[in-house]
Parts: structure tokens; sequence; C-alpha cells
């Protein structure tokens, strides 16, 4: 069980050991880069099929009872948070096995690759607040070295602004866990929660968990601190850009969710300030979004938009409204890195990433047609896909709610989206290239990439068509974030596992 | 002592905060290092300074008036993942002043909001700088 529960982390660290240890060696580097995402996988779905049983794993790591030791929690949410980490991290890195280019950058992408997802599973998993800033720092590093991947100046800029801000953000979490500390005597959450449940919250208590949020806020990009995300997203190599699109701002969306429903349960002050956020976020991310003219920075302010969904479920409290929110995730996570992934393959057929520049591709190959149209429609909403299913239960429990502008919002923005997405398949797929049919290169060095989009779009599809069970796992993992007893067992009964 | 020391925390901030409002680079970075060591002592303080021996338990003995050990170690972590993350923004920084000429704030924007270079792939690591690929109106300057 302990072997268990610590395999998210210790998995992709040791892939990454084991590949630096191998470094010389492109080749073994790359084999057990594909090891290791693929044995990150299979834990998460292991976890995700014991979760699914009603199984909680919980564990004091180095046997220091809570709220002394850190304490290690995996329910349903955190289960498919790491399941999915596993799927997109294979897709990563099954993109980028590419044969031409820099060996020595092509190699080093694979180790950072890893050290971002042990940070990223890390955060996944921990029950404690100083525990969340260290793997946030863990997968900030590894990002850090990822966007600069490459170097050049467009991008060396866009790294730029990414690390003064994420560093800031990641400061003001580091001062607001001293700040909780200080307050309340612990750092462990489910004491927090605790805490914050019986009531009687001392008043620099809450100022340090707003603060808290606050920084959550600027790492999952909401309005009106999102602007770090639009200004570097773009910039940075395909295979990267769909790692951080589908996975970085949703870690701070998930520890928004985890804090917030174990400290505030029922609706209340937080929670309007959230309804409100969401609904701007969703209208200027999308808004931002009709303005650009380029593939990634038109997606790049989507994933801004979508991120206002996953709050709004969050904000509006309820059991269905939170389960909304983990579908969301889930849905959101597998088609953004799609879309990342796709308009990498339509720049290279096209030579250009500036719609103006693309074209003639529904002609000339028309299976990448129907890859992006999968994600895209997904994206929007259309239904029977994910995305349909995701924005029909939020605004479903806005209007149980009486939120019905909180619904108009998501509407309004489905339809914004919708536009952005046929604004790029006008542009990329029917109109004709500008530079004539033979401008549009062929192919090469594509079947792992091919591999990877395909499987994402199939799984689009799959959550999809089998929305009820996905959806039933959602409405189980909202309950467990309403009453989550396994944190809180390790407070109240230490040492009793 | 813990307000003197919060005074001290609050001087740093103050002034790593500004510094990050530089329009020079050079600047922005060194305040996010302020800004951290503001932060660190801050939550040093936050831990209070109460006690007086080290709190080390023996199996024979337990100290009748620790400190609490707990701070310390946060802040210690904090300092060395700050330290590495410095290195990493110093080498980035040198990178865009030296080799790019990006010398301020406003810089990096106008830069980072040039139009995609035209190549085979957005951003493929292709070892050479997409410096001379760009065609950005304006140029360098």
């Amino acid at each position: 069980m302990n072997a268990l529960i610590v395999a998210p982390v210790v998995v992709p660290l040791t892939t990454l050991l084991l590949g630096v240890a191998f470094r010389p060696h492109h080749a073994i580097v790359k084999a057990i880069s594909v090891v290791g995402a693929i044995a990150l996988l299979l834990v998460g779905l292991r976890l995700v099929l014991l979760a699914a049983d009603d199984v909680v794993l919980a564990a004091q790591m180095g046997g220091w009872q809570a709220p002394y030791g850190i304490t290690l929690v995996i329910d349903r949410l955190s289960a498919a948070m790491v399941a999915i980490t596993g799927v997109i991290g294979m897709a990563t890195v099954l993109y980028g096995m590419v044969r031409k280019g820099d060996a020595d950058v092509l190699r080093n992408f694979h180790l950072f690759v890893h050290g971002l997802l042990a940070g990223v599973c890390g955060a996944f998993i921990t029950g404690d607040v100083f525990n969340l800033y260290v793997w946030f720092e863990v997968l900030l590093i590894g990002s850090f070295a990822l966007i600069a991947l490459g170097g050049g100046r467009r991008r060396l800029a866009g790294t730029m602004t990414y690390l003064v801000l994420n560093l800031f953000a990641t400061l003001v979490f580091l001062m607001s866990a001293g700040l909780i500390y200080s307050a309340t005597g612990t750092l462990n959450m489910g004491e927090l929660g605790l805490i914050f449940r019986a009531g009687e919250v001392p008043p620099a208590a809450t100022l340090a968990v707003v603060m808290m949020l606050l920084a959550f806020a600027i790492k999952a990009a909401l309005f009106p601190v999102f602007g770090w995300l639009p200004a570097s997203y773009h910039v940075a190599w395909t295979p990267v850009s769909a790692l951080f699109a589908g996975l970085l701002t949703k870690v701070g969306v998930y520890a928004l969710i985890r804090l917030v429903t174990l400290m505030w349960p029922d609706y209340g002050d937080v929670h309007e300030v959230l309804l409100w956020v969401a609904c701007a976020t969703m209208l200027v991310g999308v808004l931002g979004a009709a303005a650009q003219n380029e593939v990634r920075r038109i997606l790049s302010f989507h994933i801004v938009s979508q991120v206002g969904y996953m709050i709004l479920g969050l904000a509006l409290a309820t059991p269905l409204a939170i389960a909304g929110a983990v579908f969301y995730l889930i849905h959101h996570i597998v088609v953004k890195a799609n879309l990342f992934f796709i308009c990498g393959l339509a720049a290279r057929l096209t030579g250009s990433e500036r719609l103006a520049a693309m074209g003639g591709l529904y002609a000339k190959a028309p299976w990448l047609a129907i890859l992006f149209a999968i994600p895209a429609l997904s994206l929007a909403g259309i239904p029977p896909l994910s995305g349909f299913w995701a924005k029909f239960v939020l605004v479903k429990a806005s209007l149980a709610d009486g939120f019905w502008w909180a619904a108009g919002v998501a509407l309004v923005t489905g339809i914004f989206t919708l536009l952005s997405m046929t604004k790029i398949w006008n542009e990329s797929f029917l109109k004709a290239h500008p530079q004539g049919e033979q401008a549009i290169k062929p192919l090469e060095d594509i079947r792992w990439a091919w591999w990877a989009v395909s499987a994402l779009a199939l799984l689009t599809v799959l959550i999809g068509l089998g929305a009820g069970p996905v959806m039933n796992y959602a409405i189980a993992a909202a309950g467990q974030l309403a009453e989550p007893a396994a944190y809180f067992e390790a407070i109240t009964h230490p040492g009793g596992r | 002592m813990e307000l003197l020391a919060a005074l001290t925390a609050g001087g740093l901030a103050g002034i790593g905060m500004w510094l990050l409002l530089d329009r020079n680079l050079i600047r922005v970075v060194l305040g996010v290092a302020i800004l951290g060591n503001a932060i660190n002592l801050a939550v040093l303080t936050a831990g209070r300074f109460a006690g007086a021996d080290v709190p080390f338990v023996t199996a024979t003995s337990i100290p009748p008036d620790p400190v609490n050990p707990l701070p310390q170690a946060l802040v210690l972590t904090a300092i060395v993942i700050g330290f590495g993350l410095f290195a990493f923004a110093l080498a980035v920084l040198k990178s865009v002043r030296e080799s790019h000429g990006i010398t301020t704030t406003d810089r990096v924007t106008e830069v980072t909001e040039e139009a995609a270079p035209d190549q085979e792939e957005p951003g493929f690591p292709s070892g050479q700088d997409d410096e001379d690929r760009v065609h950005a109106p304006g140029g360098r300057r």
C-alpha cells in the first residue's frame, strides 16, 4: 500500500535519475523516458481503479504522525489527476520522439519532462500545505527549463516573463504558508480543514488562506492575474506548450478545488468572489482569443477562458457543480493538450502558425482535419463529445442554484469558443494555402506524434460516449471532497492506520 | 525581537517590490531575490522566537525550553529552492541581455509579441537561433 501511494512521485523521479545516469546515450535515455511514462500511466490507472472501489490511500511519511509529519492522501480526485498526468506525459514523450534537431536538446527534453511530471504528481497527492509549496517549486524549475529549451530571442524573452511572474506567485504562496503556520500552528490540510469547518478561525488565518488562494489564482491564470499565460505559452516548442497547456494551470485549479472544498464546504463569501472571478475569466479569456491571429495564441487565451468554467463549478459549491468541475478538469486536460499537439503538426505541414500563412490542410491532410475537429468541437461543447457533458452539468448546476447569469456567461463563452475554433478551421484547413498547394510539406518523422494525437482524440470521444461512468466517478469524487474523511482521520486518529 | 525582524522583513519586501516594478531587467531579477529573502525572514519570524535550547530530543533527556525547529526547517528548504531558482533567473537574464540585447521589461513584451517565425515547426529546437528568421516589424533596437 505504501509503495503505491508514493509511486506517482517515485516513478518520474527514478526515470529522471536513470536518464541522467545514461545521459551520453541518447537512445537509452529515450527508451527510459518511454518506459517511465508508461509506468506512470499504469500507476495512475491502478490508482483510479482502486479509487473507483472507494479505497482512499493515506500515509504518513517517515513514520511521523500527523500533524507533525507529511500526510499523503490519494482520493478519487487525486487518482484521476495522476492518471491524466500519466496520459499527457505519455503523449508528450511520444510527440518528442523526433529524429531531426539538436540531439542534446532533444535528450534534455525527456529529462525535464519527467522532472516536471514528478512535481505535478507530487502536488496532486500531498496533504500538507508546505509540501504542496515544495512540489510547486519542483514543477516550476522543470517548467523553466522546458520553456527555455532550444533558446532563441523570442523564447528567452517569453521565459523571462514566465519566470518572474511565476516566481512572484510562488513567493506569495510561501509567505501565506508561513502566515498560516503562524496563525493556526499547523500546515496539515486535514487539521486546517477541521479548524475552518469548526468555525472558530482566527482572522489572521482567514487572511493567510485568502492570500494562498491568490497565489493559486495566479497559477491557475484567473482573471485578473492571468496575464503571464498568453504572454509566454506561445514561445515554447509544441510539446512543451501542450504539456503546459494540459497540466500546469490545472495544478493551480486542483489546489483551489482541494483547499476551498476542504475549508468552506458550503457557499459563502469566498465562493461569491470566486463566482464573479470565474465569469470574468471565461469572458475575458474568450474575448482575448478573438483578437489573436496565431494558432497557439488563440489556444492560450482559451486556456484562461476554460479555467473559468472549472472555477464556476467550484464557486457554486453544490455536489453537482463540483462534480462538473472535476469532469471539466479531466476533459479539458486531454482536449487542450491535444489541440496544441495538432496545431504543432499543422504548423509543421504548412510552415507557419500564423493563420494568414496557413491553409490547404483539408485537401492535403484530411485525417489531420478530422483529428482537429474532434477536440475543437469538444472544446466548444458540441454533443456528444466530452465538452458538451462538462458544460451541460455546469450550466444545469448554475440554473439549479438560481445563478442564471452565470449560466448565461457560460453559454455565451461556448458560442465564442466555437467562433474561435471556426476561425482556425477556416484559415488553416479550408482556405487554400497562400503559396499554393505545393508549399505544403510532406509529413516525415511523425509516427509517434500521430499515435499520441490519435490516442488523445480517441480518449476525448470515449469520455464523451462513456460520459455516464466518468460522471459517476466525478460525482463520487465531489462527495469525497465534501466529506474528506481520509484527511481528517489522519488528525483525529493519529497512528490509526 | 519579533518586532525588529518583522519590520526588517517588511522593509526588505518593500525594497523587493519596488525593484520588481522597475523597467530595468536586472533590477527586476534582483527584486525577486530580495523579496524572496524578505519572505524567508518573515516565515522564520512568523514561527516566533520563543525558546532557548537546541531542540534535540535524546533517549535520556528532553530539553526544558526548546526552540521550534519547524519554521527553521521550512525556511532552510525555501532558501535552497530560492537559491536554485535565482541562479536560473540570472542565467536567463545574462542570455537575454548579452546575446539578444534585451535590457528592459518593455522590450521583453515587444519581443514576445512578435509574429511567430515561419519555420518548419514552431519552436523546434533545431539548435540554431531563430533570430534571423523573425520577420518583426521594427526589428532589433
